[in-house]
Protein backbone atom coordinates (compact mmCIF):
# COMPACT_ATOMS: atom_id res chain seq x y z
CA UNK A 1 0.00 0.00 0.00
CA UNK A 2 1.55 3.71 -0.78
CA UNK A 3 1.92 5.39 1.64
CA UNK A 4 3.30 8.93 0.73
CA UNK A 5 4.86 9.65 4.31
CA UNK A 6 6.84 6.86 4.44
CA UNK A 7 7.98 7.84 1.23
CA UNK A 8 8.56 11.51 1.82
CA UNK A 9 10.32 10.61 4.89
CA UNK A 10 12.87 8.11 3.33
CA UNK A 11 13.46 10.88 0.52
CA UNK A 12 14.73 13.44 3.69
CA UNK A 13 16.69 10.67 5.85
CA UNK A 14 18.39 10.13 2.41
CA UNK A 15 18.80 13.73 1.76
CA UNK A 16 20.22 14.50 5.12
CA UNK A 17 22.72 11.89 5.04
CA UNK A 18 24.20 13.31 2.03
CA UNK A 19 24.06 17.05 3.40
CA UNK A 20 26.04 15.57 6.29
CA UNK A 21 28.80 13.51 4.37
CA UNK A 22 29.24 17.50 2.40
CA UNK A 23 29.27 19.00 5.33
CA UNK A 24 31.80 17.13 7.13
CA UNK A 25 34.61 17.69 3.81
CA UNK A 26 33.16 21.04 3.59
CA UNK A 27 34.11 21.95 7.33
CA UNK A 28 37.40 19.86 7.23
CA UNK A 29 38.74 21.68 3.86
CA UNK A 30 37.57 25.16 5.57
CA UNK A 31 39.33 23.81 8.97
CA UNK A 32 42.77 23.53 6.48
CA UNK A 33 42.11 26.94 3.99
CA UNK A 34 41.47 29.03 7.05
CA UNK A 35 44.06 27.35 9.51
CA UNK A 36 46.53 27.48 6.27
CA UNK A 37 46.26 30.34 3.92
CA UNK A 38 48.40 32.70 6.89
CA UNK A 39 51.32 30.14 6.93
CA UNK A 40 51.40 30.27 3.02
CA UNK A 41 53.50 32.78 1.77
CA UNK A 42 56.70 32.32 -1.04
CA UNK A 43 58.98 31.70 1.83
CA UNK A 44 56.76 29.05 3.24
CA UNK A 45 56.35 26.80 -0.48
CA UNK A 46 59.33 27.67 -1.74
CA UNK A 47 61.94 28.21 1.42
CA UNK A 48 63.67 25.47 2.91
CA UNK A 49 63.22 24.45 6.61
CA UNK A 50 64.69 25.41 9.23
CA UNK A 51 64.93 24.68 13.40
CA UNK A 52 63.98 20.93 12.49
CA UNK A 53 60.96 22.85 10.76
CA UNK A 54 59.69 25.17 13.13
CA UNK A 55 60.90 28.37 10.77
CA UNK A 56 61.10 28.41 7.38
CA UNK A 57 59.58 26.50 4.35
CA UNK A 58 58.95 22.94 3.34
CA UNK A 59 59.92 22.91 -0.21
CA UNK A 60 62.56 19.63 0.06
CA UNK A 61 58.84 17.73 1.30
CA UNK A 62 57.02 19.13 -1.68
CA UNK A 63 59.77 18.17 -3.84
CA UNK A 64 60.01 14.72 -2.40
CA UNK A 65 56.35 13.92 -2.71
CA UNK A 66 56.24 15.21 -6.06
CA UNK A 67 59.06 12.86 -6.81
CA UNK A 68 56.98 9.92 -5.29
CA UNK A 69 53.99 10.56 -7.28
CA UNK A 70 56.40 10.79 -10.55
CA UNK A 71 57.97 7.13 -9.52
CA UNK A 72 54.95 6.03 -8.38
CA UNK A 73 53.04 6.76 -11.68
CA UNK A 74 56.36 5.61 -13.73
CA UNK A 75 56.23 1.99 -12.12
CA UNK A 76 52.54 1.28 -11.48
CA UNK A 77 50.81 2.70 -14.37
CA UNK A 78 52.61 0.59 -17.02
CA UNK A 79 52.49 -2.44 -14.93
CA UNK A 80 49.24 -2.10 -14.04
CA UNK A 81 47.85 -1.29 -17.48
CA UNK A 82 49.63 -4.27 -18.92
CA UNK A 83 47.84 -6.54 -16.07
CA UNK A 84 45.06 -5.34 -17.05
CA UNK A 85 44.82 -6.03 -20.34
CA UNK A 86 46.30 -9.43 -19.86
CA UNK A 87 43.44 -10.43 -17.67
CA UNK A 88 40.44 -8.83 -19.45
CA UNK A 89 41.89 -9.69 -23.10
CA UNK A 90 44.11 -12.86 -22.91
CA UNK A 91 43.40 -14.86 -19.92
CA UNK A 92 41.55 -17.74 -20.05
CA UNK A 93 38.38 -17.78 -17.23
CA UNK A 94 40.25 -20.39 -15.42
CA UNK A 95 41.41 -21.66 -11.91
CA UNK A 96 44.99 -19.59 -12.66
CA UNK A 97 43.18 -16.08 -13.27
CA UNK A 98 40.23 -16.80 -10.68
CA UNK A 99 43.76 -17.02 -8.81
CA UNK A 100 45.10 -13.88 -9.86
CA UNK A 101 41.85 -11.80 -9.33
CA UNK A 102 41.83 -12.73 -5.55
CA UNK A 103 45.26 -11.52 -5.11
CA UNK A 104 44.72 -8.50 -7.09
CA UNK A 105 41.57 -7.82 -4.19
CA UNK A 106 43.28 -9.31 -1.47
CA UNK A 107 46.11 -6.46 -2.00
CA UNK A 108 43.82 -3.71 -2.24
CA UNK A 109 42.50 -4.73 1.29
CA UNK A 110 46.35 -4.48 2.73
CA UNK A 111 46.79 -2.17 5.45
CA UNK A 112 49.26 0.65 4.15
CA UNK A 113 51.69 -0.15 7.03
CA UNK A 114 52.41 -3.43 5.99
CA UNK A 115 53.10 -2.55 2.46
CA UNK A 116 55.50 -0.43 4.56
CA UNK A 117 57.21 -3.06 5.87
CA UNK A 118 57.36 -5.01 3.18
CA UNK A 119 59.26 -2.07 1.36
CA UNK A 120 61.71 -2.15 4.25
CA UNK A 121 61.82 -5.77 3.69
CA UNK A 122 62.33 -6.28 0.25
CA UNK A 123 63.29 -3.04 -1.64
CA UNK A 124 65.18 -1.18 1.22
CA UNK A 125 67.00 -4.14 2.72
CA UNK A 126 66.64 -7.36 0.44
CA UNK A 127 67.89 -5.69 -2.57
CA UNK A 128 69.96 -3.07 -0.70
CA UNK A 129 67.99 0.11 -2.32
CA UNK A 130 68.34 1.83 1.19
CA UNK A 131 66.17 4.38 2.33
CA UNK A 132 65.29 5.93 -1.10
CA UNK A 133 63.03 7.53 -3.43
CA UNK A 134 63.35 4.42 -5.40
CA UNK A 135 62.57 1.99 -2.79
CA UNK A 136 59.68 4.57 -1.86
CA UNK A 137 58.47 4.47 -5.10
CA UNK A 138 58.53 0.93 -5.27
CA UNK A 139 56.30 0.32 -2.21
CA UNK A 140 53.79 2.59 -3.26
CA UNK A 141 53.78 0.94 -6.71
CA UNK A 142 52.37 -2.12 -4.88
CA UNK A 143 50.12 -0.03 -2.78
CA UNK A 144 48.85 1.39 -6.39
CA UNK A 145 48.36 -1.62 -8.34
CA UNK A 146 44.97 -2.68 -7.25
CA UNK A 147 43.39 0.26 -7.94
CA UNK A 148 45.00 0.41 -11.22
CA UNK A 149 44.48 -2.62 -11.85
CA UNK A 150 40.50 -2.54 -11.37
CA UNK A 151 39.90 0.39 -12.38
CA UNK A 152 41.93 -0.15 -16.22
CA UNK A 153 40.34 -3.36 -16.39
CA UNK A 154 36.72 -1.68 -16.00
CA UNK A 155 37.77 1.10 -18.48
CA UNK A 156 38.87 -2.17 -20.72
CA UNK A 157 35.91 -4.21 -20.31
CA UNK A 158 33.35 -1.18 -21.29
CA UNK A 159 34.45 -0.77 -24.71
CA UNK A 160 32.04 -2.62 -26.81
CA UNK A 161 32.65 -6.43 -27.83
CA UNK A 162 31.42 -5.50 -31.29
CA UNK A 163 33.76 -3.14 -32.02
CA UNK A 164 36.70 -5.95 -31.04
CA UNK A 165 34.81 -8.39 -33.57
CA UNK A 166 34.43 -5.70 -36.26
CA UNK A 167 38.31 -5.09 -36.04
CA UNK A 168 38.88 -9.40 -35.86
CA UNK A 169 36.39 -9.87 -38.84
CA UNK A 170 38.68 -7.29 -40.85
CA UNK A 171 41.53 -9.54 -40.64
CA UNK A 172 42.90 -7.46 -37.63
CA UNK A 173 44.98 -9.68 -35.41
CA UNK A 174 44.47 -9.39 -31.64
CA UNK A 175 46.90 -6.85 -30.49
CA UNK A 176 45.94 -4.59 -33.24
CA UNK A 177 42.83 -4.78 -32.81
CA UNK A 178 43.37 -4.00 -28.90
CA UNK A 179 45.93 -1.20 -30.37
CA UNK A 180 43.42 0.38 -32.59
CA UNK A 181 39.87 -0.32 -31.40
CA UNK A 182 40.56 -1.14 -27.52
CA UNK A 183 43.20 0.92 -25.64
CA UNK A 184 42.37 4.45 -27.66
CA UNK A 185 38.80 4.64 -26.07
CA UNK A 186 39.69 2.89 -22.66
CA UNK A 187 42.67 5.08 -21.97
CA UNK A 188 40.50 7.85 -20.52
CA UNK A 189 39.18 5.57 -18.16
CA UNK A 190 42.30 3.83 -17.42
CA UNK A 191 43.96 7.39 -16.58
CA UNK A 192 41.10 8.73 -14.57
CA UNK A 193 41.13 5.66 -11.89
CA UNK A 194 44.92 5.51 -12.04
CA UNK A 195 45.88 9.06 -11.08
CA UNK A 196 42.84 8.59 -8.70
CA UNK A 197 44.47 6.13 -6.98
CA UNK A 198 47.89 7.80 -7.18
CA UNK A 199 46.59 10.47 -5.44
CA UNK A 200 45.79 8.87 -2.97
CA UNK A 201 48.75 7.15 -2.28
CA UNK A 202 50.49 10.90 -2.41
CA UNK A 203 48.69 11.47 1.02
CA UNK A 204 50.02 8.23 2.53
CA UNK A 205 51.86 8.17 5.80
CA UNK A 206 52.94 4.68 6.61
CA UNK A 207 54.28 3.42 3.14
CA UNK A 208 56.98 5.86 3.20
CA UNK A 209 57.70 6.20 6.97
CA UNK A 210 60.06 2.89 6.30
CA UNK A 211 60.82 3.22 3.11
CA UNK A 212 61.80 6.81 1.87
CA UNK A 213 60.50 9.32 4.55
CA UNK A 214 62.96 11.66 6.13
CA UNK A 215 62.56 13.28 9.42
CA UNK A 216 64.87 16.58 8.09
CA UNK A 217 66.75 16.60 5.41
CA UNK A 218 66.65 20.42 4.03
CA UNK A 219 67.84 20.25 0.82
CA UNK A 220 66.67 18.58 -2.73
CA UNK A 221 67.32 14.67 -3.63
CA UNK A 222 70.25 14.45 -6.59
CA UNK A 223 69.15 10.89 -7.46
CA UNK A 224 66.52 8.01 -6.73
CA UNK A 225 68.92 6.82 -4.59
CA UNK A 226 68.43 9.74 -2.13
CA UNK A 227 66.40 9.81 0.86
CA UNK A 228 63.86 12.56 0.78
CA UNK A 229 61.17 14.58 3.31
CA UNK A 230 57.47 13.82 2.39
CA UNK A 231 54.27 16.12 2.92
CA UNK A 232 52.20 13.58 5.01
CA UNK A 233 55.21 12.52 6.75
CA UNK A 234 56.61 15.66 7.49
CA UNK A 235 52.68 16.88 8.61
CA UNK A 236 53.30 13.75 10.96
CA UNK A 237 56.18 14.92 12.42
CA UNK A 238 55.07 18.51 12.88
CA UNK A 239 51.65 17.59 14.46
CA UNK A 240 53.39 14.87 16.77
CA UNK A 241 57.24 14.67 17.17
CA UNK A 242 58.13 18.21 17.22
CA UNK A 243 59.13 19.92 20.76
CA UNK A 244 56.85 22.66 19.51
CA UNK A 245 54.16 21.52 18.91
CA UNK A 246 51.69 23.99 19.53
CA UNK A 247 54.12 26.90 18.11
CA UNK A 248 54.20 25.25 14.44
CA UNK A 249 50.17 24.56 14.32
CA UNK A 250 50.25 27.08 11.35
CA UNK A 251 52.98 25.37 9.90
CA UNK A 252 51.84 22.21 9.81
CA UNK A 253 48.11 23.63 8.71
CA UNK A 254 50.27 25.17 5.67
CA UNK A 255 51.76 21.64 4.95
CA UNK A 256 47.90 20.15 5.33
CA UNK A 257 46.60 22.94 2.82
CA UNK A 258 50.00 22.26 0.31
CA UNK A 259 49.63 18.50 0.56
CA UNK A 260 45.19 18.48 0.01
CA UNK A 261 45.71 21.49 -2.70
CA UNK A 262 48.16 18.76 -4.62
CA UNK A 263 45.78 15.56 -4.17
CA UNK A 264 42.73 18.03 -5.83
CA UNK A 265 45.29 19.08 -8.35
CA UNK A 266 46.21 15.67 -9.42
CA UNK A 267 42.09 14.41 -9.36
CA UNK A 268 41.34 17.57 -11.45
CA UNK A 269 44.01 16.95 -13.90
CA UNK A 270 42.70 13.34 -13.85
CA UNK A 271 39.09 14.34 -14.76
CA UNK A 272 39.92 17.27 -16.98
CA UNK A 273 41.88 14.94 -19.32
CA UNK A 274 38.86 12.23 -19.09
CA UNK A 275 36.75 14.86 -20.18
CA UNK A 276 39.06 15.65 -23.10
CA UNK A 277 39.61 11.87 -24.02
CA UNK A 278 35.89 11.10 -23.74
CA UNK A 279 34.98 14.30 -25.93
CA UNK A 280 37.37 12.35 -28.51
CA UNK A 281 36.24 8.88 -28.77
CA UNK A 282 32.66 8.45 -28.29
CA UNK A 283 30.22 5.71 -29.39
CA UNK B 1 14.81 -13.09 -57.53
CA UNK B 2 14.10 -12.24 -61.16
CA UNK B 3 11.46 -14.79 -62.39
CA UNK B 4 13.00 -17.08 -64.62
CA UNK B 5 16.40 -16.48 -64.02
CA UNK B 6 18.43 -19.17 -65.47
CA UNK B 7 21.59 -20.33 -63.34
CA UNK B 8 24.54 -21.41 -64.96
CA UNK B 9 26.76 -24.10 -63.96
CA UNK B 10 28.08 -22.21 -60.72
CA UNK B 11 31.47 -24.61 -60.77
CA UNK B 12 33.38 -25.53 -58.26
CA UNK B 13 31.56 -24.68 -54.68
CA UNK B 14 33.26 -21.35 -52.69
CA UNK B 15 32.49 -22.88 -49.37
CA UNK B 16 31.71 -26.77 -48.67
CA UNK B 17 31.02 -27.71 -45.04
CA UNK B 18 31.87 -31.57 -44.30
CA UNK B 19 29.87 -32.96 -41.58
CA UNK B 20 30.30 -30.17 -39.18
CA UNK B 21 29.41 -30.25 -35.30
CA UNK B 22 30.20 -27.61 -33.44
CA UNK B 23 30.43 -26.25 -29.12
CA UNK B 24 30.06 -24.19 -26.74
CA UNK B 25 31.67 -25.86 -24.09
CA UNK B 26 29.23 -29.14 -22.84
CA UNK B 27 26.64 -28.01 -25.86
CA UNK B 28 26.62 -28.81 -29.51
CA UNK B 29 24.98 -26.36 -31.50
CA UNK B 30 25.64 -27.66 -34.66
CA UNK B 31 25.05 -31.76 -35.95
CA UNK B 32 26.49 -32.62 -38.78
CA UNK B 33 25.89 -30.06 -41.04
CA UNK B 34 27.13 -30.65 -44.75
CA UNK B 35 26.55 -27.94 -47.47
CA UNK B 36 28.33 -26.15 -50.59
CA UNK B 37 28.14 -22.72 -50.73
CA UNK B 38 28.28 -21.45 -54.71
CA UNK B 39 30.54 -18.76 -55.59
CA UNK B 40 29.11 -15.31 -56.62
CA UNK B 41 25.62 -16.36 -55.75
CA UNK B 42 23.53 -15.15 -52.53
CA UNK B 43 22.80 -17.89 -50.22
CA UNK B 44 20.67 -17.30 -47.09
CA UNK B 45 20.45 -18.86 -44.02
CA UNK B 46 16.95 -19.06 -42.40
CA UNK B 47 15.14 -20.84 -39.51
CA UNK B 48 13.86 -20.16 -36.05
CA UNK B 49 16.08 -18.58 -33.35
CA UNK B 50 18.68 -20.61 -31.96
CA UNK B 51 18.78 -23.00 -34.52
CA UNK B 52 22.23 -22.59 -35.57
CA UNK B 53 22.49 -20.69 -38.59
CA UNK B 54 24.36 -17.58 -36.80
CA UNK B 55 26.44 -20.36 -35.51
CA UNK B 56 27.20 -21.50 -38.48
CA UNK B 57 27.49 -18.18 -39.93
CA UNK B 58 30.02 -17.58 -37.81
CA UNK B 59 32.41 -20.83 -38.25
CA UNK B 60 33.47 -19.40 -42.07
CA UNK B 61 35.62 -17.06 -40.83
CA UNK B 62 36.34 -18.53 -37.60
CA UNK B 63 34.71 -15.84 -35.83
CA UNK B 64 33.49 -18.51 -33.06
CA UNK B 65 37.09 -18.49 -32.21
CA UNK B 66 36.61 -15.19 -30.15
CA UNK B 67 34.34 -17.23 -27.84
CA UNK B 68 35.87 -19.32 -25.06
CA UNK B 69 35.37 -22.88 -24.67
CA UNK B 70 34.02 -23.80 -28.38
CA UNK B 71 35.34 -26.48 -30.41
CA UNK B 72 34.48 -27.67 -34.08
CA UNK B 73 34.68 -31.37 -35.94
CA UNK B 74 34.43 -31.82 -39.46
CA UNK B 75 35.94 -29.35 -41.87
CA UNK B 76 34.92 -26.49 -43.50
CA UNK B 77 36.80 -25.53 -47.03
CA UNK B 78 36.89 -22.57 -49.15
CA UNK B 79 38.14 -23.08 -52.28
CA UNK B 80 39.15 -26.62 -51.31
CA UNK B 81 41.22 -25.42 -48.46
CA UNK B 82 40.03 -27.13 -44.59
CA UNK B 83 40.32 -23.31 -42.57
CA UNK B 84 40.52 -25.34 -39.74
CA UNK B 85 43.82 -27.06 -40.48
CA UNK B 86 46.42 -26.29 -37.95
CA UNK B 87 48.58 -23.40 -39.33
CA UNK B 88 45.79 -21.93 -40.97
CA UNK B 89 46.42 -17.88 -41.13
CA UNK B 90 43.07 -16.54 -39.82
CA UNK B 91 43.95 -13.01 -40.45
CA UNK B 92 44.25 -13.97 -43.96
CA UNK B 93 41.31 -16.10 -43.83
CA UNK B 94 39.19 -13.19 -42.69
CA UNK B 95 40.73 -10.47 -44.95
CA UNK B 96 39.15 -13.03 -47.52
CA UNK B 97 35.83 -13.67 -45.68
CA UNK B 98 34.13 -9.94 -44.48
CA UNK B 99 31.18 -9.89 -42.31
CA UNK B 100 28.95 -7.60 -41.38
CA UNK B 101 26.77 -7.44 -38.20
CA UNK B 102 23.55 -7.77 -37.38
CA UNK B 103 24.16 -4.75 -34.85
CA UNK B 104 25.91 -1.90 -36.65
CA UNK B 105 29.29 -1.37 -35.34
CA UNK B 106 31.22 1.31 -36.98
CA UNK B 107 34.32 2.35 -34.90
CA UNK B 108 34.20 5.74 -33.16
CA UNK B 109 36.42 7.39 -35.62
CA UNK B 110 35.68 9.20 -38.58
CA UNK B 111 33.82 7.96 -41.47
CA UNK B 112 37.15 7.83 -43.66
CA UNK B 113 39.03 6.16 -40.70
CA UNK B 114 36.37 3.40 -40.76
CA UNK B 115 36.79 2.47 -43.97
CA UNK B 116 40.49 3.00 -44.19
CA UNK B 117 40.82 0.66 -41.44
CA UNK B 118 40.72 -2.19 -42.72
CA UNK B 119 43.77 -1.48 -45.57
CA UNK B 120 46.04 0.37 -43.26
CA UNK B 121 46.31 -2.91 -41.08
CA UNK B 122 47.06 -4.74 -44.26
CA UNK B 123 50.07 -2.72 -45.31
CA UNK B 124 48.38 -0.03 -47.37
CA UNK B 125 50.43 3.27 -46.35
CA UNK B 126 50.38 5.42 -49.52
CA UNK B 127 47.58 8.04 -48.93
CA UNK B 128 46.65 8.32 -52.43
CA UNK B 129 45.77 4.58 -52.49
CA UNK B 130 43.64 5.16 -48.93
CA UNK B 131 41.78 7.45 -50.68
CA UNK B 132 40.90 5.56 -53.79
CA UNK B 133 40.01 2.50 -52.08
CA UNK B 134 37.25 4.23 -49.20
CA UNK B 135 35.81 6.00 -52.59
CA UNK B 136 35.41 3.20 -54.45
CA UNK B 137 34.05 0.97 -51.19
CA UNK B 138 32.03 3.71 -50.44
CA UNK B 139 30.60 3.91 -53.99
CA UNK B 140 29.99 0.07 -53.95
CA UNK B 141 28.41 -0.04 -50.85
CA UNK B 142 26.01 3.02 -52.04
CA UNK B 143 27.00 5.50 -49.40
CA UNK B 144 29.46 7.64 -51.81
CA UNK B 145 26.77 10.39 -52.67
CA UNK B 146 25.48 10.65 -48.93
CA UNK B 147 28.99 10.91 -46.85
CA UNK B 148 31.64 12.56 -49.61
CA UNK B 149 31.46 15.84 -48.20
CA UNK B 150 31.94 14.74 -45.19
CA UNK B 151 34.45 12.12 -44.60
CA UNK B 152 36.30 13.44 -42.09
CA UNK B 153 33.01 13.48 -39.61
CA UNK B 154 32.50 10.79 -36.87
CA UNK B 155 30.76 7.27 -38.74
CA UNK B 156 28.37 7.92 -34.60
CA UNK B 157 27.04 10.50 -36.47
CA UNK B 158 25.31 8.34 -39.42
CA UNK B 159 21.75 7.18 -39.34
CA UNK B 160 21.54 3.41 -38.78
CA UNK B 161 20.70 2.06 -41.91
CA UNK B 162 24.12 4.43 -43.10
CA UNK B 163 26.35 3.17 -40.34
CA UNK B 164 25.32 -0.36 -41.87
CA UNK B 165 26.49 0.29 -45.69
CA UNK B 166 29.58 2.27 -43.69
CA UNK B 167 30.05 -1.23 -42.20
CA UNK B 168 29.52 -2.65 -45.72
CA UNK B 169 32.32 -0.77 -47.29
CA UNK B 170 34.28 -1.48 -44.35
CA UNK B 171 34.18 -4.99 -45.22
CA UNK B 172 34.68 -3.88 -49.31
CA UNK B 173 37.74 -2.25 -48.75
CA UNK B 174 40.03 -5.49 -48.08
CA UNK B 175 38.56 -6.80 -51.35
CA UNK B 176 37.51 -9.82 -49.83
CA UNK B 177 35.98 -13.16 -51.99
CA UNK B 178 33.12 -13.87 -49.51
CA UNK B 179 31.12 -12.00 -47.37
CA UNK B 180 29.34 -12.95 -44.36
CA UNK B 181 25.94 -11.06 -43.36
CA UNK B 182 24.61 -11.87 -39.56
CA UNK B 183 20.85 -10.64 -39.68
CA UNK B 184 21.91 -7.06 -41.62
CA UNK B 185 19.15 -5.25 -41.64
CA UNK B 186 17.22 -6.51 -38.80
CA UNK B 187 17.78 -3.29 -37.07
CA UNK B 188 16.51 -1.13 -39.66
CA UNK B 189 13.05 0.86 -40.75
CA UNK B 190 11.55 -0.86 -43.72
CA UNK B 191 13.62 1.78 -46.00
CA UNK B 192 16.85 0.99 -45.03
CA UNK B 193 16.31 -2.69 -45.57
CA UNK B 194 15.47 -1.83 -48.85
CA UNK B 195 18.02 -0.06 -49.43
CA UNK B 196 20.13 -2.70 -47.85
CA UNK B 197 18.46 -5.84 -50.20
CA UNK B 198 19.21 -3.74 -53.22
CA UNK B 199 22.90 -3.38 -52.40
CA UNK B 200 23.20 -7.24 -51.61
CA UNK B 201 21.90 -7.30 -55.31
CA UNK B 202 24.42 -5.04 -56.81
CA UNK B 203 27.48 -7.48 -54.59
CA UNK B 204 26.22 -11.10 -55.94
CA UNK B 205 28.00 -10.44 -59.53
CA UNK B 206 31.68 -10.14 -57.69
CA UNK B 207 31.50 -11.45 -54.11
CA UNK B 208 29.98 -14.85 -52.40
CA UNK B 209 27.35 -13.82 -50.13
CA UNK B 210 25.82 -15.35 -47.77
CA UNK B 211 23.55 -13.98 -45.32
CA UNK B 212 21.40 -14.87 -42.09
CA UNK B 213 17.97 -13.07 -41.98
CA UNK B 214 14.97 -14.46 -40.05
CA UNK B 215 12.85 -12.78 -42.56
CA UNK B 216 11.90 -15.31 -44.62
CA UNK B 217 10.57 -12.61 -47.67
CA UNK B 218 13.82 -11.19 -47.37
CA UNK B 219 15.39 -14.61 -48.11
CA UNK B 220 13.22 -15.53 -51.08
CA UNK B 221 14.13 -11.37 -52.15
CA UNK B 222 17.25 -11.63 -52.12
CA UNK B 223 19.11 -15.33 -52.43
CA UNK B 224 19.91 -17.84 -55.14
CA UNK B 225 20.50 -20.51 -52.20
CA UNK B 226 18.39 -21.44 -49.28
CA UNK B 227 19.68 -23.17 -46.48
CA UNK B 228 16.77 -24.32 -43.55
CA UNK B 229 18.48 -24.63 -39.86
CA UNK B 230 16.31 -26.30 -37.25
CA UNK B 231 17.62 -27.12 -33.77
CA UNK B 232 21.07 -27.41 -35.02
CA UNK B 233 21.01 -29.40 -38.09
CA UNK B 234 20.66 -28.79 -41.87
CA UNK B 235 17.27 -29.72 -43.11
CA UNK B 236 16.62 -28.53 -46.09
CA UNK B 237 19.39 -26.93 -48.47
CA UNK B 238 18.02 -25.78 -52.10
CA UNK B 239 17.40 -23.13 -55.10
CA UNK B 240 15.44 -20.57 -52.68
CA UNK B 241 12.53 -20.63 -55.63
CA UNK B 242 12.11 -24.50 -55.27
CA UNK B 243 12.40 -24.20 -51.40
CA UNK B 244 9.62 -21.81 -50.75
CA UNK B 245 7.59 -23.24 -53.49
CA UNK B 246 7.95 -27.31 -53.19
CA UNK B 247 9.67 -27.90 -50.07
CA UNK B 248 10.82 -31.65 -50.14
CA UNK B 249 10.91 -31.71 -45.86
CA UNK B 250 7.66 -31.36 -44.13
CA UNK B 251 9.50 -29.07 -41.10
CA UNK B 252 10.42 -26.34 -43.77
CA UNK B 253 7.30 -26.58 -44.91
CA UNK B 254 5.75 -25.92 -41.51
CA UNK B 255 8.49 -23.11 -40.88
CA UNK B 256 7.94 -21.60 -44.32
CA UNK B 257 4.15 -21.48 -44.22
CA UNK B 258 4.70 -20.22 -40.54
CA UNK B 259 2.89 -22.74 -38.58
CA UNK B 260 6.24 -22.76 -36.27
CA UNK B 261 9.37 -20.56 -35.47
Amino acid sequence: MGRPWVDATIAWLMRITTYAIVAVVAYIIFDIVVGGLPAISWEFVFGFPRRSGAEGGILPAIVGTLCLVLGTIAVALPLGMATAIYLSEYARRGRFTGMVRSAIVTLAGVPSIVFGLFGLGLFVLFLDMGASILAGSLTLACMVLPTIIVASEEAIQAVPQSLREGSLALGATKWETIRTNVLPYSIPGMLTGSILGIGRAAGETAPILLTVAAFYLPRLPRSVFDQVMALPYHLYVLATQHPEAEAVRPMQYGTALVLLLLVLGLSLAAILLRGRLRRKYRW
Amino acid sequence: MVEGQQYEDPGRPKVEAESVDFWYGPTQALFDVSMSVPARRVTALIGPSGCGKSTFLRTLNRMNDVIEGTRLAGRILIDGEDVYRAGTNVVALRKRVGMVFQKSNPFPKTIFENVAYGPRIHGTRNRAELIEIVEQSLIRAALWEEVKDRLDASAMGLSGGQQQRLCIARALAVDPEIILMDEPASALDPRSTARIEDLIDQLRVDYTIIIVTHNMQQAARVSDFTAFFFEGRLIEFGPTKQLFTTPTVKQTEDYITGRFG
